[in-house]
């Protein structure tokens, strides 16, 4: 099996507005989800990102205090998981809770050493 | 002053209720090799419960507060331990502990309450392998199972703090080294791992029913501890067996009359002049309750003649009014099913109540020269005593001076030197 990266992006907005019982409910879908994929021997590992960054840019030489893309473009969180082909992962990445807060799912496979 | 005791007696008897279970989940969640981590956590919870409660007050669920805090402290070692291998997270449940979009969900479901019964009464069943020594087995319950401190553990036994530290260890190091992972045993083992848990629970009860050395509180607490492990064993219907009602019944039936037994002196009182007022009815009756449903299956195991035979006591009015007939029988049944030379004499003494020295005598003489038992005290105070009856006094007095220096326990030795002075007298 290949290991794959899931770039999840945005979802911001509605993350922040949400109650904690509709928070509660949505969390509760990531744990069966990554369940499911736990019990498959197919998690590798992953975590949300807090929202504050850095960016580095020109040699280090100019740094802005905020991560380079924002809003519907922001990194907040990475999964790394095992699947047969790029496919395969993206067909998996279809069950992420993260659609629930209009999320995308950039699917990359992580380059073999 | 007032408000603080109060605050430390709901604590106490909070955590002789609830910090076996939080050891058992967190046992679960850190694996057993990590046991001193979860006493920890255990321990810490109760510590801030203390703290805070002392001053803002007892919150309105206490152990809703003690289990929040338990699991807030088990996410921070969880945070500090993510890249460690103290903990092993390959289990793909766990594996979800160590991502924060499923941490706290995993949580908890970890702490949800028919889990935590089963897991209490799965690291009941670990701790009770037969590879750990009874002594072990009982000592390990007390301490993690049953909250009570090393210090407290030590008084009940009537030994040093360093004795119990090194018998936890001796556990811990078992557990460790086998990876035990606590799990209640499947429906075809179950009745042969519940006989190992009955034995523990009822060696833990004997010794606070028996020790009259250490202070009645503790014996108290013992007491009350064993029988509440067998009550969680009858929450939970695998572990609902006929054996299990059984001693729960057997157990009713000697704790109702736990306060009649002892002189305010700590000194024994025979069974035939034990003030029966003072016995407890309301835990005779749902001893009785017990023995009704221990009447199902096929199993007969030595505790349903033991509380068949307590039972015939609790319901004499009188001494004089005892059954015997009927607790010969049970103790034909008992003999026919155990070869314990203790059944043994106490099946002589029921001889001499219903048929008299004479017979009594015979039967005891049916065992003549057989080298164990005349080692046991008993059997010794048991011929002294026939002996008083014939009449044969001298012969009574021998028996009860080799039966001094057979048994080890003050008051025993008390009450047979007691003997031995009326006569002479």
């Amino acid at each position: 099996m290949k290991e794959f990266l899931y770039l999840i992006r945005g979802g911001q907005e509605k993350y922040e507005k949400n109650s904690p019982d509709e928070m509660q409910k949505h969390m509760e879908h990531w744990q069966e989800w990554m369940g499911g994929l736990a019990q498959a021997g197919q998690l590798v590992g992953g975590q949300p990102l807090m929202t504050e960054g850095k960016t580095l840019s020109e040699g280090g030489a100019k740094i802005i205090d905020r991560p380079l893309a924002e809003g519907k473009e922001l990194v907040g969180g990475y999964l790394l998981i095992k699947a047969d082909s790029l496919d395969h992962a993206s067909e998996i990445a279809k069950g992420c809770p993260s659609f629930e807060y209009g999320c995308t799912v950039e699917v990359r496979e992580i380059s073999p050493m | 002053m007032e408000h603080s005791n109060h605050i430390d007696n709901t604590v106490n008897h909070l955590f002789r209720q609830e910090s076996g279970k939080m050891v058992a989940v967190l046992v679960k969640i850190f694996g057993a090799e990590n046991i001193e981590m979860a006493e920890d956590v255990v321990q810490d919870a109760l510590v801030s419960a203390l703290e805070t409660w002392k001053y803002r007050g007892m919150p309105d669920n206490p152990r809703a507060w003690l289990y929040r805090t338990a699991k807030n402290k088990a996410i921070d070692i969880i945070r500090r331990n993510k890249y460690s291998t103290r903990i092993d997270f390959s289990d793909p449940n766990k594996q979800l502990l160590t991502s924060g979009y499923t941490m706290n969900v995993t949580m908890d479901n970890y702490w949800k309450e028919d889990q935590i019964k089963d897991d209490f009464l799965a690291m009941m069943y670990a701790c009770c392998h037969p590879d750990i020594s009874e002594e072990n087995q009982i000592t390990f319950i007390l301490k993690s199972l049953c909250g009570f401190s090393t210090k407290e553990v030590a008084r009940s036994f009537l030994t040093s703090e360093d004795t119990i530290s090194k018998r936890l260890y001796r556990t811990k190091e078992y557990f460790r080294k086998h990876k035990i992972r606590p799990k209640i045993p499947t429906s075809n083992e179950i009745a042969a791992k519940t006989k190992t848990v009955l034995n523990a629970i009822y060696l833990m009860f004997n010794e606070g029913y028996n020790a009259t050395h250490a202070d009645q509180l503790i014996r108290k607490d013992v007491i009350e501890q064993a029988m509440l492990l067998c009550r969680s064993l009858l929450s939970v219907e695998r572990t609902q067996l006929p054996e299990v009602y059984a001693l729960m019944a057997l157990m009713c039936f000697h704790a109702a009359r736990l306060d009649s037994r002892l002189t305010t002196e700590g000194e024994l009182i025979l069974l035939s002049k034990q003030d029966r007022t003072q016995w407890d009815t309301v835990i005779i009756q749902s001893g009785k309750k017990y023995l009704n449903k221990a009447a199902f299956g096929d199993t007969l195991s030595t505790y349903h003649i033991e509380a068949a035979i307590a039972y015939e006591h609790c319901i004499a009015k009188e001494y004089k009014n005892t059954n015997w007939s009927m607790i010969l029988k049970y103790y034909d049944i008992f003999l026919n099913i155990t070869h314990d030379p203790i059944v043994f004499l106490n099946r002589c003494m029921v001889i001499l109540e219903l048929h008299g020295p004479d017979k009594a005598l015979k039967a005891i003489e049916t065992i003549k020269n057989n080298k164990v038992i005349e080692k046991y005290y008993l059997y010794h105070a048991t011929l002294g005593e026939i002996y008083i009856r014939l009449q044969q006094n001298t012969k009574a007095v021998i028996h009860y001076q080799k039966a001094i220096q057979l048994t080890q326990s003050k008051p025993e030795k008390q009450f047979l030197k007691d003997k031995v002075a009326r006569i002479l007298n």
